[in-house]
């Protein structure tokens, strides 16, 4: 029995790393913006595919069938593109609606979402396709007493955790994260102290986007990639969002990890709850305590 | 000569017997056959998609083009797996396209809505991807037909020769939907008619991408098989994912209960091998096959050679002879037709359509074996199941026609 709980926990973790990633990437935007990301899950399916394409495609389009760009390559360059497109985003759509009510800016990037998800559907088909580009390093599996467990979700976990606690740290513990949080206090004092504010909001996005697109990269090796992905994990993601507090860093990445564990956990005692688990939690926070477990009552 | 053609006439007419009065000839010059499959899903390698529209072009070809002097045209659409789409595209094809048969119809649930529909509009349905079996039982038409396999066919010869092995304790991993259920109920019957035991089951939306936590909980049931009761991309996943979690390597044996040459091949044979599964046909069984596949083949640029896509010319042809030995497209006579002719080709011998529906045939046990020459070439055929013991017999379907 307690093998077994370990062993579902380690698999609810696994589904943690990208709950985390991507209410973080959300807590940050939410946080700076007053912006809510739907098209987060999109972006990080964007993510998934641009690896998928750097991979399987881009060889074959510019006529080298051998050619391939890597896992590794792919980790850092697929956050870069996918934050490039949150940027443009930001620029050219996003930013003529900050000063109305934030239900224009949802309906927007729902929109985008609605757009991104039909042209991969469109090009990709809806089933998925698996990520063949797996590195040889992470193949095979680790023996961890209570399972057997495959090493690249094993990486997963630990990198994950690593981008988690470095986001964190830039955020609460540096000179431009105590920018970026003043200028979510009161941007107009921010702005006479000479800091460029607009800029400042663009490259947050372009960050918060980035992350979701990293979140795509792991992700693809682990589930197949499909134009849905996104589609299925985002209400999970609001919810983790919600519970730990809109707009806390600290409160996405653990109630991230917290809520992938009692997912896990939950498939133990009674398997069907666990796909409600999460919402039932949500429900029992927002009635205790609506600002979130991290929020700031206000 | 005059009074020859009269004869013949009268001839035809009591062929057809009394108070039988068919329709003559072609309905609007033009014999419509649609294609209604999953063009983009998990179902559309093996069962359904391009390879489906082209082993019905291929026959419609094959058959010369034309059927009593009259056009036969294909045309296709994509039910996404959507019950609810397939009966819009379903209702358009037949009111306004005048659509004659409606085919391929893989995903059960979609099945069994358009079968329904189809028959209210006295328009034949033979469906060959879908596998319930209820089809043919208790939601049997009067012109609807299952081509090529079951859910009562397939666990027959593969449940019973792992049981007859020692593997007597099951856990299911169930594709959540009429499909998954009604194959897991027909093989549970099986596996406790021969002495086995069900020990429990986690249903599994369809187009799931992480099966790891379910493969879990079949492995600390301590269940001998762990039988997937799934098909298409759900069946290669929970393959995958059961090597990368040590399943196999455990001790525990896996049973695919839906498995096409399509999934074997890409797993690979390595990671399929020794896996027992039951298929309709295989193209390697034998020189009229083997002709078929090369031919199809090159036909369908390069489409898997599947069962379902055999079943598809298959029956295109069948359905097209029926209408020639009828002499009309009416749905009432070619139905009457198919149930008097004997389906002898490539894919079934001695094969008969059965008033509820069913065409009675035999299948096969196959398991595979890697290091073939041909990449197509993935399994040998371990035993012929004759048609009579894989599928139920007429009374016991469940099919009211049958009472009358």
């Amino acid at each position: 029995m307690l093998k077994l709980i370990l062993a579902q926990g380690m698999l609810g973790l696994n589904n943690g790393v990208f709950y985390a990633m991507l209410s973080l990437g959300l807590a940050v935007i939410f946080g700076l913006l007053n912006v809510v990301n739907f098209a987060h899950g999109a972006l990080y399916m964007s993510g998934a595919f641009l690896a998928l394409i750097l991979y399987s495609y881009l060889g074959v389009w510019i006529g080298l069938d051998d050619f391939h760009v890597n896992f590794w390559f792919a980790l850092i360059l697929v956050p870069s593109m996918v934050g490039g497109l949150g940027m443009i985003i930001e620029r050219t759509l996003l930013k003529w609606l900050y000063r109305f009510d934030p239900i224009y800016s949802l309906l927007l990037t729902f929109g985008i979402t609605l757009i991104l998800q039909g042209l991969f559907i469109n090009f990709f088909s809806a089933s998925g396709t698996p990520y063949p580009g797996q590195p040889e390093s992470l193949k095979g599996v680790v023996n961890l007493g209570f399972m057997v467990f495959p090493k690249y979700r094993l990486f997963a976990i630990v990198f994950s955790i690593a981008v988690c606690l470095a986001v964190w740290f830039v955020i609460e513990r540096t000179r431009i994260g105590a920018l970026l949080r003043a200028g979510t206090e009161n941007p107009d004092l921010v702005k006479a102290f000479g800091i460029n504010v607009p800029l400042m909001v663009t490259l947050t996005f372009g960050f918060g986007t980035a992350l979701a697109g990293l979140a795509g990269v792991l992700a693809a090796p682990i589930y197949s990639v499909s134009p849905l992905m996104g589609a299925d994990l985002i209400i999970i993601i609001f919810a983790v969002v919600v519970i730990g507090g809109m707009g806390s860093i600290m409160g996405s990445v653990v109630s991230g990890f917290a809520l992938g564990l009692i997912e896990g956990v939950t498939k133990v005692f009674y398997a069907p709850a666990a796909n409600t688990v999460i919402f039932f939690l949500m429900v029992v926070v927002l009635l205790v305590r609506p600002a979130g477990l991290f929020g700031r009552q206000t | 000569m005059k009074s020859l053609f009269y004869g013949s006439v009268c001839a035809a007419a009591l062929s057809l017997g009394a108070g039988a009065a068919f329709a003559d000839g072609i309905s609007d010059d033009v014999v419509k056959i649609g294609v209604l499959g999953d063009m983009s899903g998990v179902y559309s390698t093996g069962f359904s998609g391009e390879g489906a529209v082209a082993a019905v072009k291929m026959a419609v070809e094959d058959f010369g083009g034309t059927v009593l002097g009259k056009k036969i045209e294909v045309i296709s659409a994509d039910h996404q797996n959507k019950a609810d789409v397939a009966s819009a595209t379903a209702r358009q094809w037949i009111d306004e396209d005048h659509v004659d048969m409606i085919t391929d119809l893989t995903n059960s649930a979609v099945a069994l809505a358009v079968q329904q529909l189809a028959s209210e509009k006295k328009v034949i349905s033979i469906a060959t991807g879908a596998a319930t079996s209820d089809l043919t039982g208790k939601a049997c038409t009067k012109y609807g037909i299952h081509y090529g396999y079951d859910t009562h066919a397939l666990p027959v010869g593969t449940a019973t020769a792992i049981v007859k092995e020692g593997g007597d304790s099951w856990y299911f991993i169930t594709a959540d939907y009429a499909f998954g259920h009604a194959l897991q109920d027909n093989t549970s019957e099986v596996v406790e008619k021969l002495g086995g035991t069900v020990v429990g089951s986690s249903d599994v939306p369809l187009a799931s991408t992480d099966f790891s936590s379910y493969l879990l909980q079949a492995q600390s049931s301590g269940a001998k098989v762990i039988a997937l009761a799934n098909a298409g991309q759900d069946t290669v996943n929970s393959i995958k994912q059961a090597n990368e979690f040590g399943i196999v390597a455990g001790g525990q044996q896996l049973a695919g209960m839906l498995v096409l040459i399509s999934d074997v091949k890409s797993l690979g044979t390595d990671v399929a091998n020794g896996l027992s599964f039951t298929s309709a046909w295989y193209w390697n069984h034998d020189e009229e096959s083997r002709a078929w596949k090369e031919k199809y083949m090159a036909y369908s640029n390069n489409a898997a050679p599947t069962f379902p896509h055999a079943a598809d010319y298959s029956l295109t042809m069948a359905y097209l002879k029926a209408i020639e030995a009828a002499g009309t497209d009416d749905a009432d006579a070619v139905r009457e037709q198919l149930g008097k002719m004997k389906i002898d080709d490539f894919f079934a011998k001695g094969g008969t359509i059965r008033k509820d529906g069913l065409l009675l045939h035999d299948m096969y046990l196959l398991q595979v074996e890697p290091g073939k020459e041909d990449p197509w070439d993935v399994a040998k055929v371990v035993r012929t199941i004759p048609g009579d013991e894989a599928y139920f017999s007429l009374a016991d379907g469940g099919c009211a026609l049958t009472q009358e």
